[in-house]
Formats: C-alpha cells, sequence, structure tokens
C-alpha cells in the first residue's frame, strides 16, 4: 500500500507491479508512475497526457 | 535467453500489461524496454530484440525509434512507413483514397486566408483536425465564419503543423463510431464507441459496446490496412447517413482495453501469435 500524494487515500500496488507501470488512485483518479525505491515502489506523478501522446 | 518478443513502451497501460501476461501464458520470452531510457547506437549491429511490438505512446519516440530499430535491421510491428502513414491524417487520407477505401471528404489549406476562403465556398460545419494528433485534441467543429476565423487565428500561433488546416466534412451519423482491431487480415473485434458528443474518443469519456463484424466492414478495414502497410492496426469508421461506412483513421498504436473488455477476445494472444508468425 501507498498514500496518494493528492489525497492521501490508499493506493494498492499489484503484487505483480512492474517498474513504470500506471496506478490511478481509486479515490481521486491521479494517476501515478512506478519507480523503483530502496523498498518495492515508490509513486512519482504520471505524465498523463503529453502533447505528442495518443492513439 | 534471448528474446523472442520485445515490448517497446514508454508507458506500462493495460495494453501493455496484457501483451506480458498474454506471453507468459503461452511460455513466450517477452522482453520489455522502456524507450525512455533507449539509446540506439545506429552504427553498430544491435542486440537481440526478437521481433518488436511497437507501443510507445509518444508519437516523435514512437516514429523514431522504429526509424532507428528497423534501419539497423530489426522487425518491428508496425513497421515505419505505418508509422508515417498513419501518423498523419492528410497521408492516410490520400492512401484510403488511392486503395478505394470510402473516407470523408477533406480540403488542405496552407494559411488562414485559403482555408477561410475554400470554407466559404463548401460550405459549413467542417472540421478541422490536426494531421497529427490524438483523442481529439485540438480537433474543433467549425459551424460558420466566425468560428472559423478565431479556431484558425488562434492555430497561426502554434507550431507550423497546426497551421497545415486539415478540413473534413462533418459526417452526418449515429452518435458513435467504430474501432475495429485488425490482427493481420483479419477484424479481431469491433467495437461501437458511443457518445452524446461528436467525438467519440474513449479518452473523451465515450461508451464502448460490442460491434457486429460485416463482410463489407473487414473488406474495407483489410484496404484499409494494406494502405498503410500496417500489421496491427485500429481502423476507426462512421456510418455515414449519405455514403454507409466511411474510413476516418488508422490508428498504428491502437489502444484495446475497451475492446477486450466489451467483446471478450484475447487481442494480446493474437497479436503475439501473429507476431511471432510474420517473424519466421
Amino acid at each position: 500500500m501507498s498514500k496518494c500524494e493528492e489525497c492521501d487515500a490508499e493506493i494498492s500496488i499489484p503484487s505483480d507491479a512492474l517498474e513504470g507501470e500506471i496506478v490511478t488512485c481509486p479515490e481521486c483518479g491521479a494517476s501515478f508512475e512506478l519507480a523503483k525505491g530502496s523498498d518495492g515502489f515508490d509513486l512519482k506523478p504520471a505524465q498523463t497526457v503529453g502533447e505528442d501522446w495518443g492513439q | 535467453m534471448n528474446p523472442d518478443v520485445t515490448i517497446l513502451y514508454d508507458s506500462i497501460r493495460w495494453e501493455e500489461k496484457a501483451l506480458l501476461e498474454a506471453g507468459k501464458k503461452k511460455n513466450i520470452n517477452i522482453q520489455m524496454v522502456d524507450c525512455k531510457k533507449l539509446a540506439i547506437d545506429l552504427e553498430k549491429k544491435p542486440e537481440d530484440y526478437g521481433i518488436v511490438i511497437q507501443r510507445c505512446v509518444s508519437y516523435y519516440r514512437n516514429l523514431h525509434s522504429t526509424a532507428a530499430l528497423e534501419g539497423l535491421g530489426v522487425k518491428v510491428i508496425n513497421c515505419l512507413n505505418t508509422g508515417v502513414f498513419a501518423g498523419n491524417k492528410l497521408f492516410t487520407h490520400m492512401l484510403l483514397k488511392k486503395f478505394g477505401v470510402p473516407t470523408p471528404d477533406a480540403t488542405v489549406a496552407f494559411s488562414k486566408d485559403a482555408a477561410i476562403e475554400s470554407l466559404e465556398t463548401n460550405g459549413y460545419p467542417k472540421v478541422i483536425k490536426p494531421t497529427i494528433g490524438s483523442w481529439g485534441r485540438l480537433i474543433s467543429k467549425l459551424n460558420d465564419k466566425e468560428s472559423a476565423e478565431g479556431i484558425i487565428e488562434s492555430r497561426e500561433t502554434m507550431y507550423p503543423i497546426y497551421q497545415v488546416h486539415y478540413l473534413e466534412e462533418f459526417v452526418k451519423r449515429p452518435p458513435r463510431d467504430i474501432r475495429a482491431i485488425m490482427v493481420g487480415d483479419k477484424i479481431v473485434a469491433a467495437i461501437y464507441r458511443n457518445s452524446e458528443h461528436w467525438k467519440t474518443n474513449m479518452a473523451l469519456g465515450g461508451t464502448a459496446e460490442q460491434c457486429k463484424v460485416t463482410q463489407e466492414m473487414e473488406e474495407m478495414c483489410i484496404k484499409a490496412k494494406n494502405a498503410v502497410q500496417g500489421d496491427i492496426v485500429g481502423v476507426d469508421l462512421m456510418e455515414s447517413e449519405e455514403k454507409g461506412l466511411v474510413v476516418h483513421e488508422v490508428n498504428n498504436t491502437t489502444e484495446y482495453k475497451n475492446t477486450v473488455r466489451v467483446c471478450d477476445v484475447d487481442i494480446p494472444s493474437l497479436m503475439l501469435d501473429y507476431a511471432l508468425k510474420v517473424d519466421t
């Protein structure tokens, strides 16, 4: 479990999580990218829409 | 162990993780490569990637990493030409016409004055689209001269690609469009993207519903895929009241999460099967 930086809700990290995976806060919808930390994964704010992103 | 397949990504979304999971189930050796961490020496034989499935969501990263890898002899799905052709609405339009695929009428104008003159001659409403862009960004409906002048004038201050004014007919249709996922010469699943807004992109909140695939639709989509030299693509169609089915876009790094959800088709597995087949 990690805390959402935006709303402080609990965000569960899947057991099969991958570095770079996008997780979303179930409370406020903020997106975070999983980054390797000293103890498992840290959450860093994800770039959700780049100017040239999409399909 | 050398990888059978490399998933080249810049963000791991549901689609990329589903490919990895499908690979595990099929005992395929999948390598996940974050393009943001990649430096490709263009003068050296590349490391072994197996076949690359290009999944970068950034248009420029996608196109340039494909160019580098393909240039070094790596098989990439989709290929560079598909990235170039499908990534640009004008290029796609011309190729669809060449291949006999019905597509909405369009005009391209290279200045504000030329665009306004064309609109005044051909009438409103029209839809202005950036030739490169996704998820409905900067796509606007031009209802009259006043709105056209304001919108086009704002683009004259933007990056030059936004000063190529691609003006498409506003297609009268039901409040939905169709996304058909092609793996090789087959539509493996298709959805209606319903929306009360005239833009139906899932990214803008449209809802998905299974769409029955017809022979006409499949034949049209095969032609559209071949027009952009694609392998695995998402073809977007509209049901025009006047013309019947028309193709308005081909997506070279298609999203398919909602299609899997509503159609219950294992698209990631089908993608991997296809990739391994074309690699042999």
